[in-house]
């Protein structure tokens, strides 16, 4: 994150003045990123631990109340989630290459991708809340035969919530890559925020894959 | 370097002092902007400091209302909220920052022979994240108090109707504000390290650094999932711990744990780091087992995330679980005792001196080693049973929080005072508040080992009369400290005024701080780049 | 409310008053004395070394042995053989504590803020008095109203927390025949330090007859009987008699005055106005304080709420 720390504005990347070299300040930066995805991957591992343990007491009602996920929309959202990851790759080969132009578009076809996200995932939470499948105490819904299909739309909220959020924070994200790429800030010699946001994107992308099938599939 | 004089008859004539990081740009917003690490390092100083005060002040209060038995000074909801926001003040707002924050941010580079941390940006980012946890946590008080206790059991905390939400978003901010200095630190010292530098050749307080960096990232972010279940449980009511919508409190304490376990090692890790650097130097000695010293730390965060579960014997968890915890809880008391052993076998042979540092680290430890046995306690099953939840408990923790990393911070804020201000404070002065400070530690937290074990439950505003006596007598000892606080306080602030203007190396230390960098250090640490060619504790070079 | 005192055994630890308890001790003293060994070990060398490699002069010459594998390989196996020994230990007294024997008297325990209740095989109940046989293993079982609490008796050297929603056990074999100590050792709030209960160890023909009256019912005349029961059915934790506020309204010159109510209306007191607000306290809230208090239908007899009313009556 560093890099970023230090914008080039014309075009020519200068080091931060306490490293050495533009490569020890890219490798810092790569590194910084990752130490971040590792501490996001433990944050959904609670939560992916709340949900093996709930799953495994109150087996019945989980698989009960996962019938009533849509599936389809659910797997819609993981085509189009795959298909961000791949576009945002190609954007930072892009940068790699100084194609500033295919750079913008790429970002920008990523981020309508996750555009579609966010529009599939509030059709698909209107439609929860319209049928009383909420958690813990506003679970209204009826027909069930477990008591605690409340528990499994708690945790399907919060994890796909929280996951909602990173979504969200990634779009302001790809805003701002994106003004800063059409002001030429990035280039063969100096793409770190790209790629680090890259890193960010693949890992939402990442925990979807887990969340879809253990939520929507698993029975 | 043999400047090694360090007393009051320093107080020369001092020399003009150029150029440094303190003045080298003046104005609060020059400081409130700065990405020094310098700096920042010495704005969380005061910023801790102040949370110290703070949780003190608490901690007066409700010793003095466990003065008597009953009503002394306030109600049972006011003794609640006293001890919780003592608890959490003192947890989330002072210790956990406290080294990394102020002398960790200081020291890394310096002690690397880098110019700044990694990010120095982030750096400051997560000073001012300090702050804004710090404003929503405290903000609490004004907005009808907290009494939940600093663990916030549900379903306790889920329905208070105290300030809950306020605290855990300020904690949760403070986390953020953790794992961005731990995950700087971790790729300063690989990155940044100067010509020379190998691992081997690093400090030993880098090393402890390092593993509480590596704690504060794998742990951090299960207490923030933890505290956000929390705040859905009280605002929503999603009842994953709520036991009337199935949910299980217990979970609560496992996930809770799984945090706060790690995190009495992110507390004393860098307090042990301190403590390596105070015996090599003010022994003049080659430090004894270095690298044991070096990977027992990194063994203690390890083995540190399986034994949670030792704050739940009697909570209901299984058997064969309990049976785990205990185990592995008895496994990360060998490389604590490893430490131990080789920093006593460092004064073996050395050159003593009793300066303030010095007196320090001898006090912790005589003091870390009763509270870290006191842990061997709590840690048999059948033991704990008599023994959780009571004074018992109580003088384990202060044993090792106070008596361990509190003593190591004042420690290593003695010993590094003089670089970081340029100033020498009174080292007879010193002296006697830190006789002070080890005797009423002793008056106020022994006594509460054998209210423990004779069955004072903690948390308790009213209390059996024949328990008196020994309250009294603890009450009594919180005074003692309080006033030696009060005298380290006066000599610091002094020292600032009319202190002897340090010189580069009052100590004879021989960690690049010492030998490379003034007294205070310039804005960019070094004159010139220091290259590395030996370890940090050759103090015999030269000496026939 | 006043708390049972917890006889003291010895320096350090209460009486033993359960056959877990020596056990329990055992342990106790074992890692007790091993600490104090260690710890003589440290701080002992630590002085000795301070004072005979004190600074002479400065400059001197230190010693430059930097390691010690032999050293290292002894203090990490020696303490580490011994931890092993104090987990087993720890282990075995554990074990002890989980099982209770199979002819185990069983007794029901439910915990609320901030009173106990124990339901014994016959179906009486007692509030903050557990009556059992001295010699006989009793087994609890137990569980929780509302918040997390915990069963705590010192002399017995047991402890277990106790869950809402769920059910914890634990078991004890009192050894001599006298009053002990219980208190809540989990933080529940307002009324934690006063949630004490009393167990009340008897010789088994005296504990027959004490279930048989149904714990303990006594010939006191009314005000007297009044008098006890308050502090012992832990009104005394919520209601004051001079005049001060606690979690409930204080309950001094109740007879006669008139009460604010939430929503409105008033009532003036008289014996059904109590009697009412012992059995179903939600029926009429008193202005200003939360509806906090549990019911006592079927927790008091007939006969101990007019004892109390009488008491009510005598500290107007
Ligand atoms: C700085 C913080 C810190 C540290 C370092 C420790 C260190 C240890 N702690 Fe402590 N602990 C706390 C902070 C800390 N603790 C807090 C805050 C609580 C209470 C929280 C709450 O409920 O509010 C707690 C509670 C707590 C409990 C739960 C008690 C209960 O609630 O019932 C247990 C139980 O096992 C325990 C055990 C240990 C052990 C075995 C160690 C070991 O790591 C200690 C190792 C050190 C030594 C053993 C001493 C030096 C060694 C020698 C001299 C060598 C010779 C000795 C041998 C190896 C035989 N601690
Ligand atoms: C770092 C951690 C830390 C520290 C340093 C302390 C320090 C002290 N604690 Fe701490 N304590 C906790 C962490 C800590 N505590 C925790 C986590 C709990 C559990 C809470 C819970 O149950 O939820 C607890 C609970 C706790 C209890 C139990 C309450 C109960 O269970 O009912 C008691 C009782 O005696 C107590 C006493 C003290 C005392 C007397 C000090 C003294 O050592 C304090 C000394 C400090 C001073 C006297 C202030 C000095 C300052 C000045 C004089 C002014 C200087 C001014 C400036 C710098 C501007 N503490
Ligand atoms: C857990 C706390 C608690 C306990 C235990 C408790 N009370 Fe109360 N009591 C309250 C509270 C709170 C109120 C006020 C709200 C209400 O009216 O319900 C109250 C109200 C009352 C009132 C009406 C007072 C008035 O001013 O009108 C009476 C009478 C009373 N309690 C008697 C008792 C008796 C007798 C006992 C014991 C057998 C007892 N209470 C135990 C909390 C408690
Ligand atoms: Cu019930 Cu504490
Ligand atoms: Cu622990």
């Amino acid at each position: 994150m560093s890099a970023t720390d230090k914008p080039a504005r014309e075009n020519e990347f200068q080091v931060a003045h306490h490293f050495d070299s533009a490569d020890v300040q890219f490798d810092a930066g790569r590194m910084g990123i990752w130490l971040f995805l590792v501490t996001e991957i433990l944050l959904f591992g609670g939560l992916f631990c709340a949900f093996a343990v709930f799953r495994s007491w109150y087996y019945a009602d989980f698989v009960e109340a996962h019938h009533h996920l849509n599936r389809v929309m659910g797997a819609v959202n993981t085509v189009v989630l795959i298909c961000s990851s791949l576009t945002m790759a190609l954007a930072v080969r892009s940068a790699q290459m100084s194609k500033t132009k295919l750079t913008s578009l790429l970002i920008g076809v990523t981020l309508a991708l996750s555009c579609v996200f966010l529009t599939i995932k509030f059709f698909e939470y209107s439609h929860k809340f319209h049928e009383g499948l909420l958690p813990g105490r506003y679970f209204t819904a009826e027909g069930f035969h477990g008591h605690h299909a409340g528990i499994f739309f708690a945790v399907y909220f919060m994890m796909t919530g929280i996951h909602g959020i990173h979504i969200l924070i990634g779009m302001g994200l790809m805003i701002w890559l994106l003004r800063r790429n059409m002001r030429g800030e990035f280039s063969s010699r100096y793409y770190a925020p790209v790629e680090g946001f890259g890193l960010y994107w693949h890992l939402v992308d990442l925990v979807w894959i887990y969340l879809f099938p253990l939520l929507y599939l698993i029975g | 370097m043999s400047v090694i004089a360090a007393d009051d008859d320093l107080e020369g004539a001092p020399r003009p002092r150029g150029t440094n990081y303190i003045n080298a740009e003046r104005g609060i917003v020059s400081w409130l902007t700065t990405v020094d690490h310098k700096r920042i390092g010495l704005m969380y100083l005061g910023s801790v400091l102040v949370a110290f005060a703070l949780g003190g002040f608490f901690a007066l209060l409700l010793r003095l209302e466990l003065l008597s038995p009953g009503h002394t000074i306030m109600s049972a909801n006011q003794y609640n909220q006293a001890f919780t926001l003592h608890g959490a003040v003192m947890t989330f707002l002072f210790i956990i920052p406290s080294i990394p924050g102020a002398l960790g941010n200081f020291l890394v580079p310096i002690l690397l022979g880098a110019k700044d941390v990694a990010f120095p940006r982030l750096n400051l980012l997560s000073l001012y994240l300090y702050w804004i946890g710090a404003i929503f946590t405290l903000s609490s008080i004004v907005t009808g108090g907290l009494d939940t206790g600093w663990t916030f059991y549900v379903p306790y905390a889920s329905t208070t109707n105290t300030s809950v939400l306020s605290v855990t978003f300020g904690i949760f901010v403070l986390g953020f504000s953790s794992v961005l200095t731990g995950l700087n630190f971790i790729v300063t010292m690989h990155k940044l390290r100067a010509p020379g530098m190998t691992w081997y050749r690093m400090p030993l307080i880098l090393w402890s650094l390092y593993a509480t960096s590596i704690v504060q990232i794998l742990a951090t972010p299960v207490l923030a999932i933890t505290l956000l279940l929390l705040m859905a449980e009280r605002v929503f009511h999603i009842g994953i711990f709520d036991p009337a919508l199935g949910g299980d409190p217990v979970l609560y304490q496992h996930f809770f744990w799984f945090y706060s376990h790690p995190a009495v090692y992110i507390m004393i890790l860098p307090g042990m780091g301190i403590i390596s650097e105070l015996i090599a130097v003010h022994a003049q000695r080659k430090i004894f087992g270095y690298k044991a010293i070096a990977f027992s730390s990194v063994a203690i965060a390890l083995v540190g995330f399986l034994v949670w579960g030792h704050h739940m014997f009697v909570s209901g968890q299984s058997e064969v679980a309990a049976t785990i915890f205990s185990f592995l809880t008895f496994i990360v008391a060998v490389p604590s005792g490893i430490k131990v052993f080789n920093w006593v076998s460092t004064l073996y042979g050395g050159s003593i001196k009793f300066t303030a540092p010095m007196l320090f680290a001898m006090c912790f430890l005589f003091l870390f080693t009763i509270g870290g046995l006191t842990g061997l306690f709590l840690g048999m099953l059948s033991v704990d049973m008599h023994l959780h939840d009571t004074y018992f408990v109580v003088a384990h923790f202060h044993y090792v929080m106070m008596g361990g990393t509190v003593t190591a911070f004042l420690g290593g804020l003695h010993h590094w005072w003089p670089k970081m201000t340029g100033r020498m404070y009174s080292q007879k002065l010193a002296a006697v508040a830190a006789a002070l400070y080890f005797i009423g530690f002793n008056v106020t937290f022994f006594s509460q080992f054998i209210l423990g074990t004779r069955g004072m439950p903690r948390r308790y505003y009213n209390y059996l009369d024949q328990f008196q006596p020994l309250h009294a007598f603890s009450t009594f000892g919180s005074w003692l400290l309080g006033v030696g606080f009060l005298l380290m306080l006066y000599y610091l602030l002094k020292s600032l005024k009319s202190g002897a203007i340090a010189p580069q190396n009052p100590w004879g230390g021989k960690s690049l701080e010492w030998t490379d960098a003034a007294s205070p250090p310039v804005t960019e640490n070094f004159e010139h780049r220091p290259v590395v060619t030996e370890g940090p504790y050759e103090f015999n070079e030269g000496k026939s | 409310m006043r708390l049972t005192p917890i006889d003291i055994g010895s320096f350090w630890l209460p009486r033993q008053t359960s056959t877990l308890a020596p056990e329990v001790d055992a342990g106790f003293h074992v890692v007790y004395w091993l600490s104090v060994g260690f710890f003589v070990l440290v701080v002992g060398a630590m002085a000795y070394f301070a004072v005979r490699y004190r600074r002479r002069r400065e400059g001197e010459k230190t010693s430059s042995i930097d390691h010690s594998t032999a050293l290292e390989i002894v203090w990490t196996t020696i303490p580490a053989l011994m931890l092993l020994g104090l987990f087993a230990m720890g282990l075995k007294g554990y074990a002890s504590a989980a099982v209770a024997p199979a002819e185990a008297l069983e007794i029901q325990v439910t915990a609320e803020k901030w009173l106990w209740t124990f339901t014994y095989p016959n179906g009486t109940t007692t509030v903050n008095e557990l009556g059992v046989p001295k010699d006989r293993p009793v087994r609890l079982v137990m569980s929780s109203k509302d918040i997390v609490h915990s069963f705590f008796v010192p002399e017995f050297r047991i402890k277990q927390d106790l869950v809402p929603g769920a059910y914890t056990t634990t078991w004890f074999q009192a050894t001599e025949a006298k009053d002990v100590a219980v208190l809540c050792a989990e933080y529940c709030g307002t009324g934690h330090s006063d949630m004490g209960a009393k167990i009340i160890v008897m010789d088994e023909p005296v504990y027959k007859d004490w279930l048989e009256k149904g714990g303990g019912a006594s010939d006191l005349p009314p005000a007297e009987l009044g008098k006890k029961l308050f502090t012992q059915r832990s009104c005394a934790t919520c209601h004051s008699l001079d005049g001060s506020r606690i979690q409930g309204p204080s309950l001094k010159g109740l007879i006669g005055r008139s009460e604010d109510l939430e929503g409105g209306a008033s009532v003036k007191v008289d014996e059904n106005y109590i009697r009412e607000s012992i059995l179903n306290p939600g029926a009429k809230i008193v202005r200003g304080y939360p509806a906090a208090m549990p019911t006592f239908q079927g927790l008091l007899k007939d006969r101990e709420i007019d004892a109390l009313i009488a008491y009510l009556k005598s500290v107007n």
